[in-house]
């Protein structure tokens, strides 16, 4: 066993720890803060396949942006729920949708793993030396998304602008 | 030597927590979070694409970089949306979300 695969085994039970704990706390900040664990795990493992580039910008907008946000709401909104008495803890899972969802979601893990686990993928070593070579991660993404990709990087920040007045029309109580 | 299998293997264990975050929990905060861990799987198989295929090619991250941005979008959006939602109904649970039932 390389040291490659010993880092990336280590990051994805972390990955999969912490996700898995993050859809069964009952406290959201909890959540929120297993949440982090999980996408720095996913970062973590960007850096194994070659993606620096993406490793930091996953750190950057998920870790640093979309986490604040969630953060905000959470503390923002009264998580004890209004109208219902104060000692009476609302269940997090329905006992139904709780079997429901645990046989499904296993049925698609364990069908997709045993088809993975059949499928012949090319056994090439990849390609990562051949991407390092050529000029860095960075810059081959960037000459990627600026010369043949110009539109729908254009197109994303439309859809920025349009998320971002959304949200402040949705969230604002009163224009 | 990590192969293109456990890559799949990670990023479909990883989908499959975050589909059942979204249909068993009853917090609508949490379904959104469930959703991250399922937009994150994606992007994995992306990347693990872009990096085992036999030519040298960066689509599959510049489309990461793609879904990341549409991830926040959509985050920033449901958090409004949510908000707008405990205005009216006082709750953030999924099943006091009823209002355009017939």
């Amino acid at each position: 066993m390389t040291a490659q695969l010993l880092v990336f085994y280590l990051l994805a039970g972390l990955t999969v720890g912490s996700a898995s704990l993050v859809v069964t706390r009952r406290n959201p900040v909890h959540s929120a803060l297993f949440l982090v664990l999980a996408f720095m795990g996913v970062a973590g493992v960007y850096v194994i396949l070659g993606a620096e580039f993406l490793a930091a910008v996953q750190v950057l907008v998920y870790a640093g942006g979309i986490m604040v946000l969630f953060l905000f709401v959470i503390m923002l909104v009264d998580l004890e729920e209004r109208g219902r008495p104060a000692g009476a803890k609302v269940p997090r899972f329905r006992a139904k949708a709780f079997g429901a969802s645990l046989l499904l979601c296993g049925l698609l893990v364990t069908l997709l793993l045993a088809a993975f686990l059949t499928t012949p993928y090319p056994a090439s070593s990849g390609n990562g030396e051949a991407l390092r070579s050529s000029g860095g991660n960075l810059e081959s993404i960037a000459i990627g998304m600026y010369q043949h990709y110009v539109l729908p990087f254009e197109l994303a920040s439309v859809l920025l602008l349009v998320a971002m007045i959304g949200a402040v029309v949705l969230a604002k109580s009163r224009l | 030597m990590i192969t293109m299998t456990h890559c799949l293997a990670l990023s479909l264990v990883l989908f499959g927590i975050g589909a059942f975050g979204v249909l068993a929990r009853r917090n609508a905060i949490i379904v959104l979070m469930g959703i991250e861990l399922m937009l994150n799987a994606a992007n994995i198989n992306f990347v693990a694409f872009a990096r085992f295929m036999p030519q040298p090619s960066l689509i599959g991250q510049i489309f990461s970089v793609f879904v990341i941005t549409v991830a926040a979008g959509e985050v920033a959006i449901g958090l409004a949306i949510l908000i707008a939602i405990y205005r009216t109904r006082d709750s953030m649970n999924v099943d006091d979300f009823n209002i355009l039932r017939g």
